[in-house]
């Protein structure tokens, strides 16, 4: 069960200043647990962003990126009550989303 | 015996000392601690109890009367073991100790060794960002001030029991309080005095 | 020249212009430091924590399978907007001052019918099983954003809280003699590179108490204010003090009536 997510999108003259906030372990495979033994990986490793439905960002991500992250970034073209969809997909084949309007 | 007197009326002048009708007594404020306070690994009970300095320190809010300070600081001084022979122990040793800042808390293995935690309170190596300012900087000491036999003895007897020479200084008492062994505290010692040590380069 | 004192020549400049580059170092680092926390404060995953514990407020659960949503932080039954800044206070049902974590243990047993034993399961979470109470507290605390700080300071049980705060707060004991003052007591002094706050005056007591609780970078989990305490305790080399007690509470108190009118800016981050 993917922990919370939540994004928030506020217009900035001509583009939305877009964040997502993502619950994720991130772990890289390389810290020991509590045996000793290396915890398995586990991150998120596609970030995908829609404007209205329609594709405008495709990202990959690695375990370089720290538990929970943050994620901010700009849409040009973005207008008030415009829909921004964000979703990720972890190695596990895991996956979350969130949905949130321009303000 | 002239300690205990002067000790005796010292805290009865504090004790007599005019406040606000809510604040608490002493003694309120040891039941409190004793009743919401719990053992929790090597942390025991006995440490909420406090001793003479800690009373003292606490009700004159750390500025005593001074002939009971100079009285009790005497005391002190008198009991410090120091050991015969060099003070000066292996500064390479007594850099992990002023590194290092574990010990003594429940989380603590009590079989392990402690550290000092200097580095929480005090600049030492020039080439350390990483420092607190809770204490004086130590930075270049033996080039300031010195390291023959005296400096050595106020060294070990400043990070032994940092009470003997101010009755209410912030500094814990490594020796006294058992948390560093007369062989951390020399290196400790060559850490701060060693002409080779990184604090006096 | 021969290349052993070329080596020599460099490492000689070398060394020279580490030395020379000290001071500026120094200043560097503030800064750096200062844009670590700036970009941490924006987008803090304490949201997370507070969507979650928004999730459990509304849950029912316990042998009374009711939720908290009847649970009066001071401010009424179910009444939250708020409700954080007003606290310590003084509550008539239990004859206590109380703070957000005692009066939460407080509903989970009165309202849900929940054990002690089983509210007190897991008070401080990490970063792999996170605690309930945390989820919670980041909900409550994060529905005062703004609200200026109103700790309850008439009612003669609240006055007697400050007080008992204010005498634990110098109290000097354990094997370190410490007590909060001998890091909270003076201004601009730092452990390490973090900077401390004097608490026992008002100043410093906004600065620190309209931050916390706070999403702690170094553990990637929420902390609450008796998870500070409580680790605070921990280093200063004294047992542990009791979760929710009356003496972790006089404490909260007493830094919470200094931060009289500051407004509240929480969840904060920390590093």
């Amino acid at each position: 069960m993917a922990g919370p997510m939540k994004a928030r999108a506020k217009m900035q003259g001509n583009y939305a200043d877009v964040r997502v906030l993502m619950s994720h372990p991130m772990e890289t495979g390389q810290r020991k647990g509590g045996d000793g033994k290396p915890v398995p990986k586990h991150f998120i490793q596609n970030l995908t962003v829609k404007l209205n439905g329609k594709t405008v960002i495709e990202g990959e991500i690695s375990q370089a990126v720290s538990r929970n992250p943050v994620f901010s970034f700009r849409i040009g073209g973005a207008k008030p009550g415009d829909k921004i969809e964000i979703s990720w997909l972890d190695n596990k084949g895991e996956s979350n989303k969130t949905e949130t309007a321009v303000a | 015996m002239k300690t205990k007197l002067i000790l005796g009326l010292a805290l009865g002048a504090l004790a007599a000392a005019p406040f606000a009708l809510a604040e608490p007594t002493a003694d309120e404020v040891a039941a409190i601690q004793k009743r919401d306070f719990h053992k929790r690994g090597q942390a025991g009970m006995d440490r909420i109890e406090q001793d003479a300095v800690q009373r003292v320190c606490t009700d004159s809010h750390n500025k005593p009367p001074e002939a009971l300070a100079k009285a009790m600081e005497s005391d002190q001084l008198k009991a410090i073991p120091f050991p015969s022979g060099s003070l000066i122990g292996d500064w390479k040793k007594g850099a992990k100790v002023a590194s290092g800042g574990r010990g003594m808390t429940w989380s603590d293995d009590p079989k392990k060794p402690s550290a000092g935690g200097c580095y929480n309170c005090h600049q030492l190596s020039a080439r350390q960002p990483s420092y607190g300012t809770i204490g004086p900087s130590l930075t270049g000491f033996a080039k300031k001030r010195g390291n023959g036999p005296d400096m050595q003895k106020y060294v070990y007897g400043k990070v032994y029991n940092a009470k003997a020479y101010s009755l209410c200084s912030n500094m814990p008492r490594f020796g006294s309080s058992g948390t560093l062994t007369e062989e951390q505290i020399k290196d400790v010692v060559a850490y701060v005095l060693d002409a080779n040590s990184p604090v006096n380069k | 020249m021969t290349k052993r004192s070329l080596r020599r020549g460099a490492v000689t400049t070398a060394a020279l212009i580490a030395v020379a580059a000290a001071p500026a170092f120094a200043q560097d680092e503030k800064k750096e430091i200062q844009k670590y926390q700036q970009m941490i404060a924006e987008g803090s995953p304490a949201e997370l924590w507070e969507l979650s514990g928004e999730e459990l407020w509304t849950k029912k659960q316990g042998p009374k399978n009711a939720s908290l949503e009847g649970c009066d932080l001071g401010l009424g039954a179910g009444k939250v907007k708020g409700a954080y800044a007003h606290l310590p206070r003084y509550f008539k049902d239990t004859g206590r001052v109380m703070d957000l974590e005692a009066r939460l243990l407080y509903c989970m047993e009165t309202l849900q019918g929940r054990s002690d034993k089983d509210a007190r399961a897991r008070l401080f979470g990490n970063a792999n099983k996170p605690s309930e109470m945390e989820f919670l507290v980041a909900y409550i605390v994060g529905q005062s954003r703004g609200v200026p700080m109103a700790a309850g300071a008439s009612h003669p049980k609240e006055k007697e809280a400050f007080e008992m705060g204010k005498a634990l707060f110098f109290y000097r004991a354990g094997p370190w003699d410490f007590s909060c003052a001998s890091c909270h007591g003076e201004e601009g002094k730092r452990i390490r590179m973090q900077d401390l706050p004097v608490l026992s005056e008002p100043p410093g007591a906004r600065k620190a108490y309209t931050t916390w609780p706070a999403y702690r970078v170094s553990n990637s989990q929420l902390k609450t204010m008796q998870w500070r305490l409580n680790d605070c305790y921990r280093q200063m080399r004294f047992p542990e003090p009791t979760f929710g007690s009356d003496a972790t509470i006089a404490l909260t108190h007493y830094m919470a009536v200094l931060a009289k009118g500051a407004p509240y800016a929480g969840p904060g981050t920390k590093r």
